[in-house]
């Protein structure tokens, strides 16, 4: 009888959280773990043989894939960079704008995201090409007398990033901007200090949370975004997100592209692990 | 002095953020302009023409696509807003053992590069023999999509009282009613938009749906990937211009009645 009473009690609990629960578990740690098994397992060339090896960690010190791993930093780190700097002064304002003129300039910042992304990156390639709308602009202006190689360079892979990534860096500062107390500025202002020194000692620390999650929903995927590097830079710019692409596809080595992976987890982790020791709030990154 | 420094630094920001928006906008512009050209490369505008709306409801492929990217829109929208409106719910009523976990598993999603959720799913949809196709698809973003809207539910259930409830319940509604009655209209707007957002995610998405997808059950962004290898043809420009209006006109729909409600409940919340 107690124990029929238990169950009962249990019901709601297992009704509401159970399908997440296995959904989770059959769909993301499952797959994981399998991925994990995937880069110590050998191939034959054409299919997964189950033999366990250490061959795809010794080759994933390639020298070949080392130069593309410094590319695929480099590519993702000034990508941050440039959507920190270009999106704070837009967060702020969004932030600081009336209630209306706020709604409306989210909405202009997500719209853009219901044009597909492949799509919107054809667009500069219009724009950019060699006879695109740029180059003619400056022809015509007497500032270049050769068109510009701007395609295929890695300034317009970051370009293309930046487009791509700018509102995951905006919304997680807008939301770490907006919770900030503006007396707080104020009493600053009042004690004499002048806006720059207000900003680097108060705005700044008190916005830090929204710069580390904006870094890590822009950083990470910058690193994975193949479609970007393949419009933008055609076959000259590789990132991390290539290798593993041509593993499970071309190539067909999926332990080799499973050992990437790996790889790509472990930058995750030791990036997420900073994070928190920084103070850094979970809560934070699920803001889209 | 200071009202002029005031207005200088109101007309730079203005100027500044407009050309945020420029740099948002002008591929956008460049399809639309495009979509009316009549030349099929799309690298000199040289005409108007209004052949390729048209021409677009010849292309059986791009149209079965884009069909595809609804189906998988809509079914993974549904699964996940139901799946994830139920575990918000439920795991910020009870305490359980291992509810740390699912708050990790939850944010993998998230914080995963997509290739690596879209090899691992692809991995273990061989290792498990499910066929590749639509279904494998409408699993695959149903599983990035749930942890969005959890996300979006508990912003709502966090100012929730749950008072409310029981009361509903003091008064003899049973559970289930009172979650239908009482609860769920409480918390609809986030459902709402957890839902608004795991359709968005789910039609743009290329990654994950690239190693995911099967022969046969092509998506719009998919297709595209394969055009982009020979030159996207207008006909494409023109079926997104199409999109880019129908979801505007929706949007300003959908701004004008929330502002209402809005003030209704704005106004409800003073007296």
């Amino acid at each position: 009888m107690k124990k029929s009473n238990e169950l009962h009690k249990r019901i709601p609990l297992l009704a509401t959280v159970s399908p997440v629960t296995i959904w989770l578990i059959l769909l993301v740690a499952a797959p994981l773990i399998y991925v994990f098994f995937l880069s110590f397992l050998s191939t034959d060339g054409y299919n997964v043989v189950y033999r366990f090896t250490l061959s795809n960690y010794t080759e994933l010190l390639n020298p070949t894939y080392l130069e593309i791993y410094s590319n695929s930093f480099i590519l993702a780190l000034f990508t941050t960079l440039a959507c920190i700097l270009f999106g704070y002064p837009f967060a702020y304002s969004m932030a600081r704008a009336a209630k209306k003129k706020k709604t409306i300039m989210m909405l202009l910042l997500m719209v853009p995201f219901w044009t597909n992304s492949l799509i919107r990156l054809n667009g500069w390639k219009t724009l950019l090409g060699k006879t695109g709308a740029l180059n003619s602009l400056l022809l015509h202006l007497g500032l270049i007398d050769q068109p510009l190689e701007i395609l295929y360079t890695r300034g317009a892979v970051i370009l293309g990033m930046v487009y791509i990534l700018f509102p995951y860096m905006v919304l997680p500062l807008f939301a770490s901007i907006d919770k900030l107390d503006m007396s707080l500025l104020e009493a600053s202002n009042d004690l004499g200090a002048n806006k720059v020194k207000t900003f680097l000692y108060l705005t700044f620390p008190l916005t830090a949370p929204g710069i580390f999650s904006g870094t890590i929903l822009v950083f990470i995927p910058s690193l994975g975004y193949f479609f970007v590097s393949d419009i933008m830079g055609g076959a000259k710019t590789q990132l991390i997100g290539n290798l593993i692409e041509n593993q499970f596809k071309a190539a067909n080595n999926w332990p080799l592209g499973a050992a990437f992976s790996m790889l790509l987890i472990a930058i995750i982790i030791i990036m997420v692990t900073v994070y928190k020791k920084a103070g850094g709030d979970m809560k934070d990154l699920g803001v889209l | 002095m200071s009202r002029k420094k005031k207005t200088n630094g109101k007309l730079f920001t203005s100027i500044y953020n407009f050309l945020i928006y420029i740099f948002l906008y002008l591929p956008i512009g460049v399809v639309i302009l495009f979509s009316f050209n009549t030349s099929k490369r799309n690298i000199v505008f040289e005409n108007f023409t209004l052949r390729w709306y048209r021409e677009l409801f010849t292309n059986q492929p791009l149209l079965e696509a884009y069909g595809n990217t609804l189906i998988v829109g809509l079914s993974s929208t549904i699964i996940a807003t139901v799946i994830g409106t139920l575990a918000s719910y439920g795991m910020s009523k009870y305490k359980f053992k291992g509810k740390n976990i699912i708050d990790i598993l939850l944010y993998i999603p998230v914080v995963i590069p997509e290739i690596v959720l879209g090899i691992s799913l692809l991995a273990i949809f061989n290792l498990s023999r499910i066929p590749m196709g639509l279904i494998s698809l409408i699993i695959a973003h149903g599983t990035f999509c749930i942890p969005f809207v959890v996300f979006t539910v508990n912003a709502r259930l966090a100012g929730f009282d749950r008072s409310v409830e029981e009361a509903a319940m003091d008064l003899g509604a049973g559970r289930i009613k009172t979650f239908f009655t009482v609860t769920l209209p409480i918390i609809l707007p986030g459902v709402i938009s957890g839902a608004f957002l795991s359709f968005t995610l789910s039609i743009d998405d290329i990654i994950i749906s690239f190693f995911t997808t099967g022969p046969g059950s092509n998506t719009f962004p998919l297709k595209v990937m394969e055009l982009t290898k020979t030159g996207i043809t207008p006909d494409v420009y023109a079926l997104s211009t199409i999109v880019l209006i129908v979801t505007i006109t929706l949007v300003m729909v959908s701004q004008r009645d929330s502002k209402d409600s809005k003030y209704k409940k704005m106004k409800s919340e003073n007296l």
